[in-house]
């Protein structure tokens, strides 16, 4: 590799005196002295989050307002920090609604004192029924305050679209009997 | 009008006149804090603090919403923190001494403010009286004297402290403080040279600094700061130096000293430190007007009595003796604040020299230029002056 020596100047009279450039670090403060702010002004104004922000895990519904999480408890496998218990549980008989639905959590709970927000429980998720959504601050007094349970966890979440309307397809298969 | 206050015994008059002045520096000492941390957030594109308000204040319509933006209540919030707080001694430190330090700190920075005159006003016999606490003849001098006897308070505190950054930061403080002493002083005395001509009655005082700067014609009303701006640049970086900122703060230089001669302490006391920084920068810069810029007059070549003549077209009471100091304390005063601001924008502007860059400012860069400033202008001051 060819060596570039560069040629160092030396410095002139005025550069040593270190004046015009003190005069020139004035210009340059003022010119941001009277500039507009750039700062946002926190709990009033809110960041624009960018897509694919991943912030607090969520558990989101289908559109026809069913959970989506079958308990499968792969997140709850490969969460690394083990923020995630799953309690597996079936789907009552008497939820018509539900009826096609395989399975449901008993319980779901999220550690958020544990979470590392890395998303790899979104990834894994083979029914998209986990989300890190937009919410960026979560906070609380006591340690138990932290666990987000299911119910905390839906209503965080909310009803995403659904491209593939697993369940309804279940459902239309059976009453037509067009087997895979 | 106020025949009654000129009854009051002296002694009575003169403490009341020395609160008066105490209960003006020591607010703007506080709200010199407040400036320091807006102009510091607006250079840094920043809006600063904005957040403390006291209800009923903010219950007003448009000016509370002003005030609370502007951080005034920060100040008041940051001070009575500063009050209430514990006030702790550590136990490794010699107790006595201190507690003297930051009092030391404190004395001759409020006690420099009685030798610099702040304003002025015209008897009925059209004499410039200047206004101040003690109108002395040796201004400067008194000035210098007591000004650098605050370094020994940094020299007491960091000693007491018993720590080894706080040492190290008191002995750079009087190392400091005592070479830029120098140049300082050897740039002002041209002004004075000058303003003691032949045949004049001679003086230290500030008021015929000022007097001198408000002569009719051009050379006469210009300020000293141009005829002299070699002088006026030694002073005011000398002045930057020996009020221990930017970018000659190695004495606090936090990132090396930890805080220097103020490490161990807190709550008042530190306050105290605080508030004798920023009172000797409201004095340096006052000298600095008074001696460069003019003192109480509105511009250059525009003198406080042209400047009353003006206003006496159209407004009756422009010749009233107390308007026309309220007029001229205003006047400086404004002077003094924009030297502060230009203080705190110099600071967020330099990075700190170093400590060896400091010393070979003073003493290998300031000092001689100082020596041929002084020269040049004594002989051609003696060529001009006859």
């Amino acid at each position: 590799m060819a060596v570039i020596t560069v040629e160092r100047k030396p410095l002139t009279f005025l550069e040593r005196t270190y004046l015009p450039q003190i005069a020139g670090g004035l210009k340059t403060t003022f010119k941001h002295l009277i500039a507009p702010k750039k700062t946002l002004e926190y709990p009033e104004q809110r960041p624009a989050i960018p897509v694919g922000y991943r912030g607090v895990p969520t558990l989101v519904k289908d559109p026809n307002g069913r959970e989506k999480c079958v308990s499968c408890q792969l997140c709850e496998f490969v969460c690394p920090p083990k923020a995630i218990r799953i309690t597996p549980g079936e789907i009552p008989a008497d939820q018509a609604d539900r009826a096609h639905v395989e399975k449901g959590p008993q319980a779901f709970d999220i550690d958020m004192l544990r979470c590392i927000y890395c998303g790899l429980c979104q990834e894994v998720c083979p029914e998209e029924a986990i989300f890190l959504q937009n919410q960026f601050s979560m906070s609380g007094y006591t340690r138990a305050e932290m666990v987000n349970h299911k119910d905390r966890l839906y209503e965080l979440g909310g009803t995403l679209p659904d491209a593939h309307h697993k369940w309804d397809k279940k459902k239309a298969a059976e009453e037509h009997g067009n087997a895979h | 009008m106020f025949d009654f206050y000129f009854e009051i015994p002296l002694v009575i008059r003169l403490i009341l006149q020395g609160l008066a002045v105490i209960m003006v520096i020591f607010p703007i000492a506080g709200a010199c804090s407040m400036a320091e941390r807006k102009v510091a957030a607006w250079i840094q594109d920043r809006p600063g603090p904005n957040r403390a308000v006291v209800p009923w204040v903010a219950w007003i319509p448009f000016f509370g919403k002003f005030l609370q933006r502007l951080g005034v209540f920060h100040v008041m919030a940051d001070g009575g923190k500063m009050l209430f707080k514990e006030d702790s001694l550590p136990g490794h430190v010699n107790k006595f001494y201190f507690v003297l330090a930051p009092i030391v700190a404190m004395i001759p920075a409020l006690t420099t403010v009685v030798a610099v005159p702040f304003g002025a006003y015209f008897d009925a016999a059209g004499k410039l009286i200047p206004i101040g606490l003690a109108p002395l003849d040796i201004g400067m001098l008194a000035v210098f004297a007591v000004s650098s006897l605050g370094v020994y308070s940094a020299i007491l505190a960091g000693w007491a402290s018993n720590s080894k950054y706080p040492f190290l930061g008191s002995v750079r403080a009087s190392a400091q403080l005592i070479s830029y002493e120098l140049s300082m002083t050897l740039a002002v005395l041209p002004v004075f040279l000058w303003v003691n001509a032949p045949g004049t009655e001679g003086t230290m005082g500030f008021a015929r600094v000022v007097e001198f700067q408000s002569q009719p014609g051009f050379l006469g009303g210009m300020w000293f700061g141009f005829l002299m701006p070699i002088s006026a640049f030694i002073f005011l970086v000398a002045l930057f130096a020996e009020t221990n900122r930017q970018p000659f703060d190695t004495v606090e230089s936090e990132s090396d000293l930890v805080g220097s001669f103020h490490t161990e302490y807190g709550a008042f006391k530190w306050g105290l430190f605080f508030v004798a920084e920023y009172s000797h920068m409201i004095v340096g810069s006052g000298v600095f007007m008074l001696l460069f810029g003019g003192g109480w007059n509105p511009l250059p070549w525009v003198s406080l009595a042209t400047a009353v003549d003006f206003l006496g077209t159209f407004l009756p009471f422009a010749h009233v003796p107390l308007f026309v100091g309220i007029l001229s304390i205003a006047i400086f005063m404004g002077k003094v604040l924009a030297m502060i601001f230009f203080f705190m924008w110099v600071r967020w502007t330099l990075p700190r020299f170093r400590y060896d860059q400091v010393m070979k400012i003073g003493w290998q860069k300031l000092l001689p230029l100082s020596i041929a400033n002084l020269l040049f202008y004594a002989i051609a001051i003696a060529l001009i002056q006859k």
